[in-house]
């Protein structure tokens, strides 16, 4: 695993002022496509957790966002205060349950069973919401107001507010990045990270290695239904191609790109991706004949991502005030 | 006669038709180290992995300390005190040496599923880590990468994870595979300091090394159970002779 040494705290930290400023200078459009990398950055982050640190590549990912988005559309659809607490409680929870439900027959497999047992679970959600009238089918649903969040009779945030908004998504990424740390550095977290390195041997060692993949399983689908409650809430609208095996297939694409296993990667990887996908096409029409050509560039010359190059950038930072005498390249 | 801390009663285990284990019935003792012997394919390892619970035997019992471990599966048998090495390398190769103890460590906790204190706070397990790598002479690599180190290293480190959980049953599975001399020497002398404490259920190809170390040896043959005695008597037997020593009586003498 990687130490988080000084410099990338300082980096990160750098990165997270240049968040909080953005709003200032950006305009109304940019501060509302920076809202939805981030709400899709808490949904790669929680990806993080599953293929970075436990070793579950779940093909299926997408799914979960895409039931936290349906549950608080179809549950507070016709409501015209949506209590935030009551709503964000009831649809995590769920969520929660319905990762608990899907992990406990995937992590049964492992390897391409669960990558394939992953997406076949995330396509039957997918088929059933695409067919369901009632839910909106493949026009998806609209919602007419957002959850208020009040505390007592004030309204702490305003989320109508685009700035607001923003604020309020930086939150909850930042709140979800200190979480996963946090529970990463914590004794369960350890046993995560063996069981990705060597599952038999910290089996023989007298862990139910199966427990604690599917706690992390539910851990990283709850998060995941937060961004998509998120999301929902953000654009008012809903459709099932949020749980198509496309996007699961982006994620991991933008987990694999900002450095797996590190948990900010991913994050970078997000934003890398979307501002390509936007800024690309400006310049040509041929634009993701150059998006492949980058990410197959990533991947063969940055094995462990962009993460990874900071990684290596923040080593030479270190070693070069350990041993500022002999220092050269 | 000391207590019996492990014993099997008829035991079998058959892959198709191959009788890996046939009608093994063995009573371990504690404080004890008993070798067990047999030429390649006597299906040694089978045993060793039918009483870690990696397998699951087709007849027959397992009791440790009168409690039937039959059925359990391998994390279980390792939480009730039964650890084991492996006999191909099995660390975490991309974790230092004190990660590798820390997970076995980590057990004394009675659960893992712990989400907010940092795990580095915690004292006992970095008191049972820190002996573990001390045993086994590996404080000074503590901080190494496990993968960098000799394969002798690895082996030490092997026995130092099983040791951090703090088996009350050791289950060494041929600790000296592929090891030269000097290595092998310097292991067989930790063996010999774990068994002064510790009971062994030991698989090792070095006679010398079980010559020196049993108290107790079993010799298999093709799944079965040849003999069993102290070390004069498995030295001197005409069945044991024939069936595996053989020719070979300058290297046991």
């Amino acid at each position: 695993m990687h130490t988080v040494t000084r410099p990338i705290i300082v980096f990160l930290c750098l990165c997270l002022v240049a968040l909080l400023l953005f709003p200032l200078v950006g305009g109304p459009f940019y501060t509302g496509l920076v809202t939805k990398i981030m709400i899709l950055s808490i949904f790669t982050i929680s990806l993080d957790l599953l293929i970075g640190f436990t070793g579950l590549v779940s093909f299926g990912h997408a799914a979960f966002f895409g039931i936290g988005a349906y549950l608080l559309a179809i549950l507070f659809k016709d409501v015209e205060h949506i209590n935030y607490w009551w709503s964000l409680t009831l649809t995590l929870s769920l969520t929660g349950l319905a990762a608990l439900v899907v992990g406990w027959f995937c992590i049964r497999t492992s390897g391409i069973y669960f990558i394939m047992l992953t997406l076949a679970f995330a396509q039957m959600f997918f088929y059933f919401f695409f067919e369901s009238p009632h839910y909106g089918g493949d026009d998806g649903i609209f919602m007419f107001y957002k959850p208020e969040i009040t505390l007592g009779s004030r309204q702490l945030v305003d989320l109508d507010n685009e700035h607001h908004f923003y604020y309020f998504v930086l939150a909850w990424l930042v709140g979800v990045y200190l979480f996963l740390s946090m529970i990463l550095r914590a004794p369960f977290g350890h046993v995560l990270i063996a069981i990705k390195a060597n599952e038999q041997r910290v089996r023989a060692l007298g862990y139910s290695t199966s427990h604690y993949k599917l706690v992390s399983f539910v851990i990283a689908g709850t998060i995941a239904g937060l961004a998509g409650f998120l999301e929902a809430a953000h654009t008012s609208f809903i459709t099932p191609a949020y749980m198509g095996w496309h996007e699961s297939g982006m994620a991991i694409m933008m987990v694999i790109l900002g450095g797996m296993g590190t948990l900010f990667g991913p994050v970078i990887g997000t934003f890398a991706v979307v501002l390509l996908q936007d800024f690309l096409p400006e310049f040509t029409e041929h634009w993701k004949l150059i998006m492949g050509a980058i990410i197959i560039g990533v991947v063969l010359f940055l094995p462990s991502g962009i993460a990874g190059l900071i990684f290596q950038i923040s080593q030479r930072f270190v070693s070069r005030k350990q041993n500022s005498g002999r220092e050269h390249g | 006669m000391a207590e019996i801390i492990l014993r099997t009663e008829h035991l079998c285990k058959n892959f198709g038709g191959l009788k890996a284990t046939d009608d093994v019935s063995l009573d371990f003792e504690r404080g004890r180290v008993h070798a067990i012997l047999g030429p390649n394919g006597a299906g040694k390892t089978t045993l060793i992995n039918l009483l870690s619970g990696e397998l699951a035997p087709s007849s027959g019992r397992i009791l440790f300390k009168d409690y039937d471990i039959t059925d359990a599966r391998p994390e279980k048998v390792a939480r009730i005190g039964i650890g084991r090495s492996f006999q191909k390398t099995n660390i975490l190769p991309g974790f230092s040496c004190l990660q590798n103890c820390w997970i076995g460590a980590q057990t004394c906790l009675p659960t893992s599923m712990r989400f907010i204190r940092p795990a580095r706070h915690l004292r006992e397990v970095h008191r049972r880590a820190d002996y573990a790598l001390d045993l086994c002479g590996l404080s000074g690599q503590r901080n190494r990468i496990a993968g960098t180190m000799s394969y002798g290293e690895q082996r030490q480190l092997e026995i130092a994870m099983m040791l951090a959980t703090e088996p009350e049953l050791l289950l060494l599975d041929e600790p000296l595979a592929g090891m030269g001399s000097e290595e092998s020497q310097h292991v067989t002398a930790l063996l010999r300091d774990l068994a002064r404490e510790q009971t062994l259920i030991l698989i090792e190809h070095d006679m010398d090394a079980v010559f020196s170390l049993a108290d107790r040896i079993t010799v298999m043959v093709d799944g079965a159970e040849l003999e069993t005695g102290s070390v004069e008597q498995i030295r001197n037997s005409k069945a044991v002779q024939d069936a595996y020593l053989g020719h070979d009586d300058e290297e046991v003498a």
